[in-house]
């Protein structure tokens, strides 16, 4: 059985069909990458996957167990995270404490206990922030632990979503874009860092345009177009399909 | 957020200690009651405002709940202060609740409407209701007695506001390095962000407002009994606009701004009296230019200036 199962799935918003009739299985342990032209659906798919939207029609299965109309918060304790494509980082937050808020879920979040700093609650906050410090260096962050996210550049910022992502210790990783607007030796290390998640065991899906790292990452690969699914297969596979061939070049098949 | 943070927490402690013995008449000692009671329920406000990001028009109609628990209940059904003054903390949550709920489940900050008119009704129904209230005149209220021990002068009441200061801005400073806090600070930074990693965004929305409110009930108590008379101006929204200024001026986000906040513009008016008349025209003059020249408020601006940071 696969991981993660899509049926039928689509979205309208009013009249314009953003993802149709889209279907697809991801197996565990995988890199997955959605590609497609701008305005696809690819982040929509995201969307739709991760809780953010709700689908008009289709079916969402996580270890079977259907997913679809779940807010996102109830799919992150099913162990589901998820980067944007358009940072959305807290600004009003160190660099480290952006990456605490990712292991929300594993901590002690009693707002009375916290308020008169019960015994122990200290000393874990202050494990927490040496392990999300660990996960900084693991995304190559280490310099800017306790900096302000206002102050780091955008590349920085990218790679600060992924740590956060990750400090929820999540079985499925969806990283919408993690290589858009970085430079080619930054792409390179989102590239290393990626294949570092996968070899950790966390299955990724991922939505990026540099096709170099898509084919270089990826163990299947779905193409959508116009919101629908175009083609499905390996990289090998997808190379050669025509209908894929045709949607990249602009040519009328 | 190092360790540091608490080092302000020594200073207010020193400051409240000294306070009294250097105060030249009972006329400032009353001011510095009134300065530490605005400065506990700003916090509770700037939890909500500054660090979750929810702004609430009508916080004075809470304090308002709290005071007339304080004066209506002892007075007409014979209720033990601390009784009266719990009971106002508790229907105050659950209202605040009620309303919050459906609010929050709207996407957008509605908030801030909802809180307007809250605030409004209950000032006008303290106001109509003068068999039990008073009405527009207000009533007395009696003394709060602790264990047998009657809180009758100023000192007293000085060192239980001080006592009540000190632990609430210890409290805010767990809170805010907390996990409880990350979550209500990330959800202000990016709500989406903070539901992708499981914060039930609405909940926390909900219980941070709750505990502002109950916050600003008690503290409608404590001042009514320290006033020992309540009206139905205490509940207004002229004084709920005052209270989110003190949030703003002092600084959003801003434990220790709050307090600032809160000390000078409760000096404020007595300062101004000299303009008389005009003192209304210089209060807003001088909130202009606080926000044109400090937008971020006091605390913030000057800690960012001297590189301390908060």
């Amino acid at each position: 059985m696969s991981m993660l199962e899509v049926k039928d799935l689509s979205i309208h918003f009013g009249g314009v069909k953003a993802v149709q009739n889209v279907s697809f299985n991801i197996d565990s342990g995988i890199v997955y990458s959605v590609i497609g032209p701008n305005g696809a659906g690819k982040t929509t798919l995201f969307n739709l996957i991760t809780g953010v939207y709700k689908p008009t029609t289709g079916e969402i299965r996580l270890d079977g167990e259907a997913i679809h109309g779940k807010s996102p918060n109830e799919l992150a304790t099913r162990g589901v995270a998820r980067t944007f494509q358009n940072l959305q980082i807290c600004m009003n937050m160190s660099a480290v404490e952006n990456v605490m808020v990712g292991a929300h879920l594993r901590l002690d979040r009693n707002l009375v206990k916290a308020a008169l700093r019960f015994p122990g609650l200290k000393k874990r906050d202050r494990e927490l922030r040496a392990e999300a410090a660990e996960l900084m260096a693991f995304v190559g962050l280490e310099q800017y632990v306790e900096t302000r996210a206002d102050a780091m550049s955008y590349g920085a910022l990218k790679r600060l979503e992924i740590a956060r992502a990750l400090a929820m210790k999540p079985r499925l990783i969806f990283l919408d874009e993690p290589a858009a607007g970085l430079n080619p030796k930054e792409t390179i290390e989102v590239d290393h860092l990626i294949r570092k998640i996968a070899d950790a065991g966390v299955t990724v899906v991922l939505v990026e345009h540099d096709m170099k790292m898509v084919m270089n990452l990826s163990d299947r690969i779905l193409v959508l177009d116009y919101g629908k699914k175009l083609a499905e297969g390996t990289g090998e596979e997808i190379r050669k399909n025509p209908d894929v061939i045709a949607a990249y070049l602009g040519a009328h098949a | 957020m190092k360790k540091s943070v608490y080092n302000g927490l020594y200073v207010v402690i020193a400051i409240l200690l000294v306070l009294p013995f250097v105060m030249p008449n009972s006329f400032y000692l009353d001011l510095a009651v009134r300065m530490a009671i605005n400065a506990v329920i700003v916090l509770g406000l700037n939890l909500l405002i500054g660090f979750a990001g929810q702004i609430s028009l009508g916080h004075a109609g809470f304090l308002g709940i709290g005071a007339y628990a304080s004066a209506v209940l002892p007075t007409h059904f014979g209720w033990h202060p601390l009784l009266a003054m719990g009971a106002g903390a508790v229907a105050t949550g659950i209202l605040a609740a009620v309303v919050a709920r459906p609010i929050f489940k709207l996407k957008g900050n509605y908030l801030a409407m909802a809180t307007l008119g809250l605030g409004i009704i209950i000032s006008i129904a303290l106001r109509n209701e003068a068999q039990w209230t008073g009405g527009p005149d207000g009533m007395p209220v009696p003394a709060m007695g602790l264990f047998g021990f009657e809180l009758s002068n100023d000192k007293q009441w000085y060192w239980v506001v001080a006592l009540l200061l000190s632990v609430s801005v210890w409290a805010s400073l767990n809170l805010i390095d907390s996990p409880f806090g990350r979550a209500l600070r990330a959800l202000h930074g990016s709500e989406v962000a903070s539901q992708v990693v499981g914060v039930d965004v609405v909940r926390y929305k909900v219980a941070i407002f709750v505990l502002s409110a109950v916050f600003a009930s008690l503290m409608g108590s404590v001042t009514a009994h320290y006033v020992g008379f309540v009206s139905p101006n205490f509940a207004d929204f002229f004084h709920s606009i005052e209270l989110v200024t003190m949030v703003v001026i002092g600084g959003m986000a801003s434990v220790y701004g709050s307090l600032v906040g809160a000390v000078l513009l409760t000096a404020l008016p007595q300062a101004l009296a000299t303009f008389e008349g005009w003192e209304t025209v210089v209060f807003g003059a001088i909130l202009m230019l606080s926000m044109i020249f400090l937008p971020k408020g006091l605390v913030p601006t000057l800690a960012a200036k001297f590189g301390k940071g908060e």
